[in-house]
C-alpha cells in the first residue's frame, strides 16, 4: 500500500503547529496503524529528520495510550484503539490526516503527544476505595448479583484513552468521569466514599476546564471500549442525589 | 458560595436547570397549542376571545406566565453559559470531523437562537398588542372583549407570515426532537424499561406538537382565501 499522510507537527508546548505531508510506501495491510508509523519514522530518522512523537504503550488495545485523531475519528475508523487499527482498514492511494487530540484540558506536549494528566487528577480526586489492608479477601465474601456485576465491570473496563473528550464537540470528559462512577456506585465496595467521590470528581473535571455534556452521544459511539451512555445517565443522578442529601457542604 | 450556587453552577447542575426548564416549556408547548386550536373552531373567534380574555385576566395564570418567562430567561443564560464554556473547551479545532451524532444534538445553540428570535418576534405581534397595544373591541354575550381573533387572522392573511411561522415550527422541532429525551437523561432517567419509552414519546411530541401550531396559519390562510 502506499499512502499521503497529513500529520500534525508540533516542537513544542509553546511553539504553532502545522501539518506536513509525507508518502510512505509499500506499507503491509497487516501492519497496525502505529506499525506503519514505527516505518515513517524510521524513514525519517535515516533521513536525519526529527521523528513524529506520538504515544504508545502495550500495543494490545488495553493501556489506553494511543491517542491519535485520525481523519475525523478518534483512533480512526471503527471503534478500536489506534493500536487495533490495521492498514486494511484503508484504501490504497488513500491521505490520512492524523491530529493530535483537542482539548484545552489535554495540551499537546509534542505533535500528536497530548497531556492526559487532567484524568490522572480527576481518578485522584475519588476515584478510588478504601479497603482493609492485611490478607486478602476471600472471592466472592460479598454476594453481587451478577448483572451488578457484569454492569460494573461493563464501566471499569475504561481505559481513559480520552477518545470520548475528543470526540466530543465541546471536549467533554462525561463519559470518562461517568465509568469510572458508575462502577463504584454499583458496587458494596464503593459505597463509604459515594456522595463525596462523585462531587469530587465532578468538580475536578470542572476545574480541569473540560465542556459539558449535550447528551449527542459522540463519546459513546467512538469509545473503543464500547462505554454506554446509560453511565453519564447514572452520573447526572448520583451528583444530583449528592448535592442534595451529602453532609459536605 | 453555599453548597446550592456550587452545585447550580457546576456543568451538571447548569444542564439541570437547563433540562428542568426546558421539559416545563415541553409542557407550556402543550397548554398553548390546545389554546391556540380555538382558533380553527370555525365560530367568528368567540370561543378564542373568551380563552385569550381568561388567559390575560386570570390572577392564577398571570402568576404561572410570570414563572413561564422566569423559565425561558434561566434556560437561555445556562445554555448560554455552557456553550460558552464547552466552546473554550476546545480552543484549537480539528482539521477533518467525522460526526457520529445528529445534526439537531450538535446545533441546539443555533436552534436556540433561532427559536428566541422567532419568540421575539411572536410577542410583539400578539402578546403585547393583548397586553399593551391598541386592539379592536368585540362585544360576545353582553361583554366587551378584545378581538385577538381579528389580529391573529388579519397576520395570517399574508403569506410571509405563514410561511415564517411554519419554517418556524420546523426549528421548535429540530429543537425538540434532541431536547426532550436528552432531559430525561440530563436528570438520570436511563432505564432498560422506561428509555424507549421516552424515546417514542420524544419522537411523537417533536412532530405533533410543532406540526399542530404549524396547522393553525396555514388552515386560518386558507380559509381566509
Amino acid at each position: 500500500m502506499n499512502l499521503t499522510l497529513k500529520v500534525w507537527r508540533q516542537k513544542n508546548a509553546n511553539s504553532k503547529g502545522e501539518f506536513k505531508t509525507y508518502h510512505v510506501k509499500d506499507i503491509s495491510p497487516d501492519m497496525s496503524f502505529l506499525e506503519m508509523f514505527d516505518v515513517l519514522n524510521e524513514e525519517l530518522l535515516l533521513k536525519g529528520e526529527d521523528p513524529i512523537a506520538f504515544d504508545h504503550d502495550c500495543r494490545e488495545g488495553i493501556c489506553g495510550m494511543c491517542s491519535m485523531y485520525i481523519n475525523g475519528h478518534p483512533h480512526g475508523p471503527g471503534q478500536t484503539t489506534t493500536c487495533q487499527l490495521h492498514m486494511r482498514s484503508f484504501k490504497d492511494g488513500d491521505t490520512i490526516v492524523v491530529e493530535p487530540w483537542r482539548a484545552k484540558a489535554f495540551p499537546v506536549v509534542k505533535d500528536l503527544v497530548v497531556d492526559r494528566s487532567a484524568f490522572d487528577r480527576i481518578i485522584q480526586a475519588g476515584g478510588y476505595i478504601s479497603v482493609n489492608t492485611g490478607n486478602a479477601p476471600d472471592a466472592n465474601e460479598i454476594p453481587i448479583p451478577k448483572e451488578v456485576a457484569d454492569a460494573a465491570f461493563n464501566a471499569a473496563t475504561c481505559i481513559g484513552c480520552g477518545a470520548c473528550v475528543a470526540a466530543c464537540k465541546n471536549a467533554s470528559a462525561m463519559l470518562f468521569v461517568a465509568a469510572k462512577v458508575a462502577q463504584f456506585a454499583m458496587l458494596p465496595q464503593g459505597q463509604v466514599e459515594r456522595k463525596k467521590r462523585v462531587e469530587q470528581m465532578v468538580a475536578q473535571m470542572d476545574a480541569e476546564g473540560f465542556g459539558a455534556c449535550t447528551n449527542t452521544g459522540a463519546c459513546a459511539a467512538e469509545c473503543p471500549k464500547e462505554i454506554s451512555l446509560a453511565n453519564i445517565a447514572i452520573l447526572n443522578r448520583e451528583y444530583l442525589a449528592a448535592k442534595a442529601t451529602s453532609e459536605y457542604v | 458560595m453555599n453548597w446550592f450556587t456550587k452545585a447550580i453552577t457546576s456543568t451538571i447542575g447548569r444542564k439541570i436547570v437547563v433540562a428542568f426548564t426546558g421539559l416545563f416549556l415541553c409542557l407550556f408547548l402543550v397548554v398553548h397549542l390546545l389554546g391556540n386550536l380555538q382558533l380553527l373552531a370555525n365560530d367568528g373567534g368567540k370561543s378564542f376571545n373568551l380563552y385569550a380574555k381568561f388567559m390575560t385576566t386570570s390572577p392564577i395564570i398571570q402568576t404561572i406566565s410570570i414563572g413561564n418567562f422566569v423559565f425561558i430567561l434561566l434556560h437561555i443564560i445556562q445554555s448560554t453559559i455552557l456553550t460558552i464554556k464547552n466552546r473554550q473547551a476546545r480552543p484549537v479545532g480539528y482539521a477533518i470531523v467525522e460526526n457520529r451524532s445528529t445534526w439537531a444534538s450538535r446545533n441546539m445553540g443555533f436552534l436556540g437562537s433561532f427559536i428566541l428570535l422567532f419568540l421575539v418576534g411572536h410577542l410583539a405581534n400578539f402578546w403585547w398588542k393583548m397586553k399593551f397595544g391598541e386592539m379592536p373591541i368585540i362585544g360576545i354575550d353582553g361583554m366587551q372583549v378584545k378581538d385577538l381573533y381579528f389580529v391573529v387572522s388579519e397576520a395570517f392573511k399574508d403569506p410571509l407570515i405563514v410561511g415564517l411561522y411554519v419554517f418556524s415550527m420546523v426549528f421548535i422541532g429540530l429543537h425538540l426532537s434532541h431536547g426532550f429525551q436528552s432531559a430525561f437523561q440530563t436528570f438520570g432517567l436511563h432505564h432498560v424499561k422506561y428509555t424507549p419509552l421516552i424515546q417514542f414519546i420524544g419522537w411523537v411530541f417533536c412532530i405533533v406538537v410543532p406540526l399542530g401550531y404549524a396547522i393553525i396559519p396555514v388552515v386560518m390562510y386558507l380559509r381566509a382565501l
